[in-house]
């Protein structure tokens, strides 16, 4: 298990926060809370070892098409690919907004 | 066809779905949420990753209009297993009720069970959790119905299928397996040649809700169907404190026990028979 760290530009927070996922196999949690303007810091908990730059280059891939809002985020994952990690992250973005 | 199209899964849904579903709409408010991150300080040193409820969901809010805490466990997170904060949450709701109760408010329970029993990686912490959760259900039964639910897919195992055991009204669907060792467990103790937990129809036979229900164990078997569900929660709440709770009749079942003869291999119709006496 690691804890890693990212820290990326960001616009202004949103007002909601939002829950998304499970720490169930191949899945993972997120959680979406308003952050500092400007700022989007993003925790991670994983089960998986060694897969520091993996995150850093899809976090990037995210991040560089739109400018996320400032967040606090927090993800507990328990092996999830990449592809179900961008799907819960989608998800999370669409429901800060709802709120 | 249109059957399978206007029924809605509950087994499908996570814990926080399932308590929002049966609760009526705009009622649910969730205690010591996800946000609060009250998680097991155990897990995380012993290299598992942490879920931001432990796997816990304790939501209060109303169904039918009576007052209801709802303790739902999210059988995806460490197969639904309890350690000591999942545990004290679920406890702490039911005891909470109780002392509602004792104050003129008639807070009543459901407990949506998808749990293989206590967390080892907790071990005693998560015992007492779950001895503690016996507790409460005995005494907040006394005032209110406590009704447990098992849906599966995981079902519910160890200390907690004595939980169960402990509730005014259990409700189990075809997919729901009731038993206080999971099949794995039977198959290390009594051999492949006993218990293969791997032949599925034998594992039902002998332990899923349709069995229980039948051998008189469970109280309603009910479809993989949120609306189905809700409906008889909602008629369990309003029926009230059964007469006699299933736990109270030991001397009922005991009898029986020593009236079976163990010499030929026990089959799932030896035990319906066994423990359904006069039941209809």
């Amino acid at each position: 298990m690691e804890t890693l760290s990212f820290e990326f530009p960001a616009g202004q927070p949103p007002k909601g926060r939002a829950l998304v996922g499970c720490v169930g196999s191949g899945d993972l949690e997120v959680l979406l809370e308003p952050g500092t303007p400007g700022t989007l810091n993003i925790q991670v908990q994983t089960s998986v070892n060694g897969a520091q730059l993996r995150w850093q280059h899809l976090f990037e891939r995210i991040f560089q098409e739109h400018t996320p809002p400032a967040l606090n985020i927090d993800i507990h994952d328990f092996g999830a690919t990449p592809g179900v990690v961008r799907l819960r992250l989608e998800q999370g973005f669409e429901e800060i907004g709802h709120d | 066809m249109t059957d399978l199209l206007n029924k809605h899964s509950f087994v499908e849904l996570g814990a926080r779905q399932r308590a929002r579903a049966l609760l009526d709409s705009g009622t649910f408010r969730e205690l010591i949420d996800p946000f609060q991150r009250v998680m097991s300080p155990w897990l995380s040193r012993q290299g598992v990753v942490p879920q931001a409820d432990d796997g816990v969901v304790i939501a209060k809010g109303s169904i039918a209009g009576l007052p209801v805490v709802i303790a739902a466990i999210e059988g995806n997170f460490q197969g639904g297993s309890l350690g000591e904060v999942g545990g004290a949450k679920i406890a702490g709701a039911l005891e909470l009720a109780a002392e509602d109760n004792r104050k003129g408010i008639e807070t009543r329970a459901v407990l949506l069970l998808e749990t293989g029993g206590v967390r080892l990686q907790e071990a005693n912490l998560g015992l007492a959790a779950i001895a503690d959760i016996h507790a409460a259900i005995v005494d907040l039964r006394q005032y209110q119905p406590v009704i447990g639910v098992v849906a599966g897919s995981v079902g519910c195992f160890g200390g907690m299928s004595i939980a169960a055991g402990l509730c005014s009204y259990l409700v189990v669907t075809r997919e729901a397996r009731l038993g206080l060792n999971g099949p794995q467990v039977i198959e290390q103790e009594a051999g492949l040649e006993e218990y293969d937990s791997r032949d599925r129809p034998f594992i039902w036979s002998l332990t899923g809700g349709e069995q229980r229900f039948n051998s008189g164990l469970a109280d309603r078997y009910v479809a993989d169907d949120v609306a189905q569900i809700q409906q008889t929660v909602t008629a369990l709440l309003q029926q009230g404190v059964p007469a006699q709770p299933r736990s109270r009749q030991a001397e009922y079942y005991l009898a029986r026990l020593n009236a079976l003869d163990a010499t030929p291999q026990i089959e799932p119709a030896t035990v319906r028979a066994l423990y359904q006496g006069e039941r209809s």
